[in-house]
């Protein structure tokens, strides 16, 4: 094995930080992607036939399709090099000194607790947060509220599972989700019966699953009738992945009149190819909400999806793109208003500095028959110097004669006179840059959870310092 | 040892066209000096380039605060060390609230002045300060909620520099322009407030076309800006002559495309 590089954006496929050292070897299908590997992650799962049979389906189904070439560049992705699957086993737990220096250093930056930050690095299978866990568990089961990982929510949950399971993201869909499909392991599986209101956010930081944080996670949601869930993903410290890919799928179902939020900071570390399909159906009256951060990895294509197909159903997206230095996020979203009277709001503002590129990528497509359907689409980016780019890709595709359909973009850089200003009154380049850049992304941060919004900014002085790699 | 000492200042634009051609000044604390000039006789280039905008150039001369010279500090450097501009046209930063703007601005002074350690103002402190400064500048609480300078009037766009200039105590104050676009009440209570700031803390530089600032401002000295130089100064009877008499005496025969 190589020593440990400083530089993240350095780590190439040959190295892989793996959480695990050679001494206490844990159970692992090997590199590269048979499906022989498939049928032992399901039997390792010890999972019901018909899950065995989806697999494999979607595993022959990955094999067929081509690697998309529309988006971002995807052809440095090495199939046969990827580990795609490892058993999680406490003794990962001794291999913390393997961490790259500077994710540990950003860490520190954020005041991340030491205990908190093994967690963070998937080490770490013991967390003070366990008891509010442990109470939070308590009410929700209370209620009927079932927060589990997916994993448990299929042994435990087959018949919602089994209903709902791949009717928003058909393996189909695409090649990663196809792949995910065949080789999934860890997400989080929630169920809220009717009428039940959540209060509190479900964070997956709460669940303890060495699992939650996998490469191929897969996550459901079934939100019954008028019902109401928020529900957490990731966080804004860099999330270290030993793994160069991640590719996650997320089904989310919405009742009438219920209600989901679904926020999602991923911080990935810069080796990483983010590409997730996340698609939400919202039913008569129903509302789903995406709020969409995207900080980290080499190259993320993400274009969170809301399907209407219920008349008045209403769908929001909320996405924020950072591109650093060597980082690409080609991210958006899609409405499809499939009911009448249905609405959406699309809300999407991207950051690039250092030479990154951010891009917005959205599709509006108001079918035949969903009259009266509005929709507005806002993309601002912010080019923080000559090298960094931005790019707008907006499709809209309206089928019926009284829909209102409202495209605003606006690209701007941050002007000197600005900085001036704010460095007038003894605030250093870097953090008069910053406060620009948070002002910019205020109207999604103010979404966010209280603490979540704290570490944003705090990331974003870190990002504008060029300290975060 | 003055305060504030200009000597021999010349300020060019980066394509090299001279704008200041040699001015001399030194402002004590306590004191008000006016800089009064037609439009475009470059009395926002010389507030700009005190403060170290990076379009203007310092060619010759020197700008020294306390008698250190400022001209290798960048504009934050130059607001640590005690210099203020109060700009004729504040920018925007949306999403920023004007309050949060503020502490961190006041945060930035703190941690310069400690050395580079970070040292925030504890929140009842700032509240406190706040309040008595908003009341004192009539500052509508309304605006502090607001996004700094974003969709504000030409007036409260001018209150705020002044309520910044309350908060983060400078030494030196330049005021480019205040006055401009302020009807009559609005001025009496933002140069009412830069009078009851100016004393053995801080001294003021007030830049004006116009005299009727200089009614609620006492200059101790009033200096005539034209062509790039000081033409003519003396105490704050200059300041009412210019009223009545306009500047056209002072004005080099032809030069009407001055900055």
């Amino acid at each position: 094995m190589n020593k440990p590089e400083t530089d993240v954006s350095q780590i190439g496929r040959d190295y892989k930080y793996g959480f695990h050292t050679t001494d206490k070897p844990t159970f692992s299908t090997g590199r590269g992607l048979t499906r022989e590997v498939v049928e032992t992650i399901s039997a390792q799962k010890d999972e019901p036939d018909w899950m065995l049979e989806r697999r494999l389906q979607a595993y022959e189904h990955f094999l067929t399709r081509p690697v998309p070439e529309w988006g971002g560049d995807l052809s440095k992705i090495d199939f046969d090099s990827i580990f795609y699957y490892v058993k999680p086993t406490e003794a990962e737990a001794s291999s913390w000194e393997e961490l790259p220096p500077d994710i540990k250093q950003t860490w520190d930056r954020l005041g991340i607790p030491e205990a908190e930050k093994k967690y963070l690095a998937g080490v770490g299978a013991q967390y003070e947060s366990e008891v509010v866990y442990h109470k939070l568990q308590e009410e929700l089961v209370r209620q009927g509220v079932v927060f589990l990982g997916m994993d448990v929510g299929l042994r435990e949950h087959e018949e919602i599972v089994r209903e709902h399971f791949g009717t928003v993201v058909p393996f189909r869909d695409n090649k990663f989700a196809a792949l995910n499909t065949a080789v999934w392991s860890g997400g989080s599986f929630i169920y809220v019966p009717p009428g039940v209101k959540v209060e509190m956010p479900l964070q997956a930081y709460f669940r303890i699953n060495a699992e939650n944080m996998g490469q191929f996670e897969r996550t459901l949601i079934v939100v019954d009738e008028n019902a109401f869930v928020h529900y957490v993903e990731g966080c804004t410290a860099p999330i270290y992945s030993s793994d160069s890919l991640h590719a996650a799928v997320v089904e989310i179902i919405v009742k009438p009149g219920g209600r989901c939020r679904y926020t999602t900071i991923q911080n990935w570390s810069t080796n990483v190819y983010n590409l997730v399909t996340k698609r939400a159906v919202a039913q008569k009256n129903a509302t789903i909400e995406w709020v969409d951060g995207n900080l980290g990895s080499k190259l993320t294509m993400k274009y969170p999806a809301i399907w209407l197909t219920g008349e008045g159903a209403h769908g929001e997206v909320l996405s924020i793109a950072f591109a650093g230095k060597g980082q690409h996020q080609d991210t958006g979203a899609k409405a499809v208003h499939a009911a009448p009277n249905t609405t959406s709001l699309i809300t999407s503002k991207s950051i690039s500095r250092g030479g990154g590129r951010a891009g917005y990528r959205g599709l509006v497509n108001v079918a035949n028959g969903a009259r009266g359907a509005k929709s507005k689409v806002v993309c601002d980016a912010l080019i923080l110097d000559e090298e960094s780019r931005s790019d707008t890709y907006p499709t809209i595709r309206v089928h019926e004669s009284d829909a209102e359909v409202e495209h605003e973009a606006t690209v701007s850089k941050i002007g000197e006179e600005q900085l001036f200003y704010l460095m007038s009154r003894g605030l250093s380049e870097s953090e008069a840059s910053s406060m620009i850049v948070s002002g910019f992304v205020e109207p999604i941060t103010k979404e966010l959870p209280l603490e979540y919004a704290v570490e944003m900014n705090r990331l974003i002085q870190l990002q504008m310092e060029g300290s975060v790699g | 040892m003055a305060l504030l000492e200009i000597r021999d200042l010349h300020v060019a634009l980066s394509d090299g066209t001279e704008i200041v051609k040699g001015i001399d000044l030194a402002v004590e604390s306590g004191e008000v000096h006016a800089i009064m000039g037609p439009n475009g006789s470059g009395k926002s280039t010389l507030a700009h380039a005190l403060m170290g905008h990076p379009a203007y150039q310092i060619t010759s001369g020197d700008v020294l605060l306390d008698g250190r010279s400022l001209l290798e500090l960048g504009p934050d450097e130059r607001a640590q060390q005690g210099l203020f501009l109060a700009f004729q046209y504040p920018y925007a930063i949306p999403g920023v609230t004007v309050t949060s703007f503020l502490r961190s601005a006041i945060n930035a002074l703190r941690k310069a002045r400690t050395g580079g350690e970070d040292d925030p103002i504890p929140i009842p402190e700032f509240r406190k300060e706040l309040a008595a400064a908003t009341e004192r500048l009539k500052v509508p609480r309304e605006l502090l909620g607001r996004y700094l300078n974003d969709g504000f009037s030409g007036g409260e766009k001018k209150r705020i520099e002044i309520l910044q200039l309350a908060l983060l105590h400078p030494r030196l104050a330049v005021l480019d322009e205040t006055d401009s676009g302020l009807d009559i009440d609005a001025l009496k209570t933002i140069a009412g407030g830069v009078s009851d700031l100016v004393g053995p803390e801080l001294g003021a530089v007030v830049i004006t076309h116009y005299q009727r600032i200089l009614n609620y401002i006492r200059p101790d000295f009033v200096h005539v800006f034209a062509g790039g130089r000081f033409v003519a100064e003396g105490g704050p009877e200059l300041a009412e002559q210019l009223e009545s008499e306009g500047y056209d005496a002072y004005l080099p025969e032809a030069s009407n495309g001055d900055r």
